[in-house]
């Protein structure tokens, strides 16, 4: 089963971290990465540049709007996903608290076209 | 329908049939409407009826068995707990999880548990339909956790349980004082999860807590349906051999060393359940330990408990100055009013005492409960 892992920060903190800091961060999830790609569970993943360099297509009644900025407003910010491979949600949670630095990580199943290893079961 | 006559119970197929439905949700986007979906889902419906019959019927084989009780752990115990820990998964809510429990463990239907927690019945089949979705979707499987999550995952399960056992111990609804079928449940459950992992000391706490409540259940309402506070109860009609029961299980906890708030709180029922009257009862032994569980739970209505105590070590006057503190954080919970009320009684402030008992009147919809409030405002008054 696929899900997607958002790695959700602040960053007004994150600008406040000390350089070693970032580079023991980076080193960490390297590591992190790493491992888990090796294992095949790790599919895919990017960090993103930071919401001042966001632009925002809205299409609506036939209009489209460009603007500047995040979708929505807000002191947390997606800095960075993963695509991941697991059995099953205990293990997508096993693996987000692996993630080595201080973040929120919200876990997403992807949907998936026709599959049979995962037709629904009976989950009374 | 025809399933309603196959089952004999309109709720059951009703319920069924929503069953039959999310899995067509599930299915027919993939695979495609069927030629006749109509029957795709009367089979489905039936095929769900026939497992739920069949593990009705073991269900309460099983709970013959385990009133004889000896220990057998067979792969069926081992499912029923599954079942648990899936429908506490920390991916859901806690609504949710309450639900899920009472609709697919404890076998309730919907309508039932819609009145137990006084929510509107389409609400609750909602909450469960889209837990149910949230199971299926988000992938949760149907297995207990592994022993490194046991603790955090073991916690999401007793605060379920607890919650039932509280809602059927005393209802929070209008109709009924107590629902002991809730109550009981929810101690079968935890006595079901204390034989799967007996070395969990917070689950033996929560087992003897419940076994306490139950033990005095008898004696807490009067003839008339009107509650009767501990103060003033029949000791001598206290269920002893449950009572030594429960004590057994917190020393068994307490030999593992690992103290947490179940295990304290039963402790503090056990104090109260030795003592031959409240005048001689262990006070400063129960403060100590409500000074534990505040120190591990930090709770308000933990620190309204321990301001009973106080005034039992202390006096009224220092009990009161605790519980005066704790205005902000409990001002919408009636036991919050009652105890100021006391307190205000005991130092000859009848007035305050009297707008304290009527602000608590307001916050309960609880029978006995009011009863027990409206006499003591209309004594007060003459």
């Amino acid at each position: 089963m696929k899900y997607m892992l958002m790695f959700v920060s602040d960053e007004a903190l994150d600008r406040q971290a000390r350089p070693e800091e970032i580079q023991k961060g980076y080193e960490a999830i390297g590591k992190w990465w790493g491992e888990h790609a090796a294992a095949g569970r790790i599919l895919d993943g990017q960090e993103l540049k930071s919401t001042k360099t966001a632009t925002t297509i809205r299409k609506n009644d036939g209009k489209v709007t460009v603007t500047d900025g995040p979708f929505i407003e807000s002191k947390e910010a997606l800095g960075g996903f993963a695509i991941i491979d697991v059995p099953d949600l205990d293990a997508a949670i096993e693996l987000a608290k692996g993630w080595p630095v201080l973040q929120t990580i919200e876990i997403r199943p992807l949907v998936e076209s026709r599959d049979d290893s995962n037709t629904p079961k009976d989950t009374r | 329908m025809r399933l309603t006559k196959l089952l004999g119970d309109f709720d059951l197929a009703e319920e069924l049939v929503q069953d039959a439905i999310v899995t067509a949700l599930e299915h027919w986007p993939r695979d495609g409407i069927p030629d006749a979906p109509g029957a795709w889902l009367l089979t489905v419906a039936r095929r769900k009826g026939i497992d739920r019959l069949r593990r009705e019927a073991r269900y309460q084989r099983k709970l013959a068995l385990l009133e004889e009780a000896p220990p057998a752990v067979t792969t069926y115990t081992d499912e029923r707990l599954d079942l648990i820990f899936t429908c506490c998964h920390p991916a859901l809510g806690r609504d949710a999880q309450v639900a899920l429990t009472l609709r697919s463990v404890v076998g309730l239907t919907t309508a039932e548990i819609a009145r137990a927690f006084l929510v509107p019945e389409p609400t609750l089949a909602q909450r469960i339909v889209r837990a149910k979705r949230k199971i299926v979707e988000a992938n949760i499987s149907l297995r207990r956790p592994d022993v490194s999550e046991l603790p955090e995952r073991l916690g999401q399960v007793l605060a379920v349980l607890y919650l039932v056992f509280n809602e059927g111990y005393l209802s929070s609804g209008p109709e009924r004082a107590t629902r002991r079928d809730l109550a009981e449940e929810a101690g079968w459950l935890t006595s079901l999860i204390a034989r799967a992992v007996p070395d969990e000391p917070e689950v033996l706490g929560l087992l003897a807590l419940m076994r306490l409540h139950i033990a005095r259940s008898d004696v807490r309402f009067d003839d008339r349906g009107r509650m009767v506070l501990l103060k003033d109860q029949d000791r001598s009609r206290w269920d002893r051999g449950r009572i030594a029961d429960a004590i057994r299980l917190i020393e068994r906890a307490g030999a593992m060393r690992r103290p947490g708030p179940y295990q304290l709180q039963a402790a503090i029922a056990a104090l109260h359940a030795e003592a031959p009257s409240w005048s001689a009862t262990d006070w400063p032994q129960i403060l100590r330990l409500y000074d534990e569980l505040l120190a591990m739970t930090s709770s308000p209505v933990v620190a309204l408990n321990r301001a009973i105590a106080l005034r039992e070590v202390a006096g009224p006057e220092a009990a009161l100055r605790e519980v005066e503190r704790l205005a902000d954080d409990l001002d919408r919970y009636h036991l919050f009013h009652a105890t100021r009320a006391e307190l205000l009684r005991d130092l000859g402030r009848g007035e305050e005492a009297r707008a304290a008992d009527r602000r608590a009147l307001e916050l309960t919809e609880n029978p006995a409960e009011r009863a027990l409030l409206a006499e003591r405002i209309a004594t007060a008054s003459t």
